[in-house]
């Protein structure tokens, strides 16, 4: 599934100008610890966590992730946008908390 | 293709600078992805590198890294002028850290960065001395196989 049907089906707010829609979704990852994400995410998941700082920007492109959602209705630092735009990684937002929403994404990407 | 012969590339790191940290990491990623070289290969390193690169970031002065590359090797070295590591067998548990806890909340600091760097690498030497610093040897063979 893409990122945009993603986006479209668990109701993602779009956080940065661009959002990579034709970016494969491998699966997802839930977390905030940096370094448990780049041992164990996976080139193309989607990266739940509520860390909003713009060092996880450096962690979802070494790792090749689709895209970042921020939980908790948690806004990104305001240098976390500034970079993610200038370095393509899709930053979204959702209000629900992280157990919800990676429940939702279990779900959706095990029965589209 | 570039030629994999003879690459060689020096960059610094700035302790203390998080909003820089990441760069080195990523332009060795570039660097390595240009070349060609398999995705997951580039990836393992770009990981390692991170790591290292961390760990000036959040401990050391400064860092100097070196990117070398022959057909057969990608080898990563990294230098720090930093505290050095009183207890290596220890800082290669995972889970073990001296972190502060503004670190942690940031989501640094889990004990899982050099484990992280010895899972990622085929080979993993760490040299350090108290109160001088650290040295990284990190090697990734370009053949999965990790032949000589």
């Amino acid at each position: 599934m893409t990122l945009r049907e993603v986006v479209e089906r668990l109701g993602l707010r779009a956080l940065t100008s661009d959002v990579a829609g034709d970016a494969e979704v491998t699966g997802g990852y839930t977390g905030d610890l940096l370094s448990d994400v780049m041992a164990n995410g996976r080139p193309g998941n989607i990266w739940i966590t509520m860390q909003t700082h713009q060092n996880i920007l450096a962690v979802a492109k070494i790792k090749d992730l689709a895209g970042i959602v921020l939980v908790n209705s948690r806004r990104p630092d305001k240098e976390t946008v500034w970079k993610a735009d200038k370095e393509n990684v899709t930053v979204l937002g959702t209000n629900e908390s992280a157990f919800r929403l990676s429940g939702r994404l279990y779900r959706l990407l095990e029965d589209p | 293709m570039v030629s994999r012969h003879n690459l060689s590339h020096a960059f610094e790191i700035k302790g203390g600078d998080f909003g820089k940290a990441g760069c080195v990491s990523l332009e060795i990623k570039e660097i390595l992805r240009d070349l060609g070289i398999d995705p997951a290969i580039v990836r393992r390193a770009a990981i390692a590198a991170y790591e290292a690169e961390m760990n000036v970031v959040m401990y050391a002065e400064s860092g100097k890294v070196v990117l070398r590359l022959n057909p057969k090797v990608i080898r990563i070295t990294l230098e720090d002028q930093g505290p050095g590591i009183h207890d290596i067998e220890m800082a290669m548990q995972e889970g073990y850290t001296t972190a502060t806890d503004q670190m942690r909340e940031m989501g640094f600091g889990a004990g899982m960065g050099l484990p992280n760097i010895k899972k990622n690498a085929d080979r993993f030497e760490l040299k350090s001395k108290v109160g001088k610093g650290t040295s990284y040897n990190i090697i990734i063979h370009l053949n999965p196989e990790g032949g000589t």
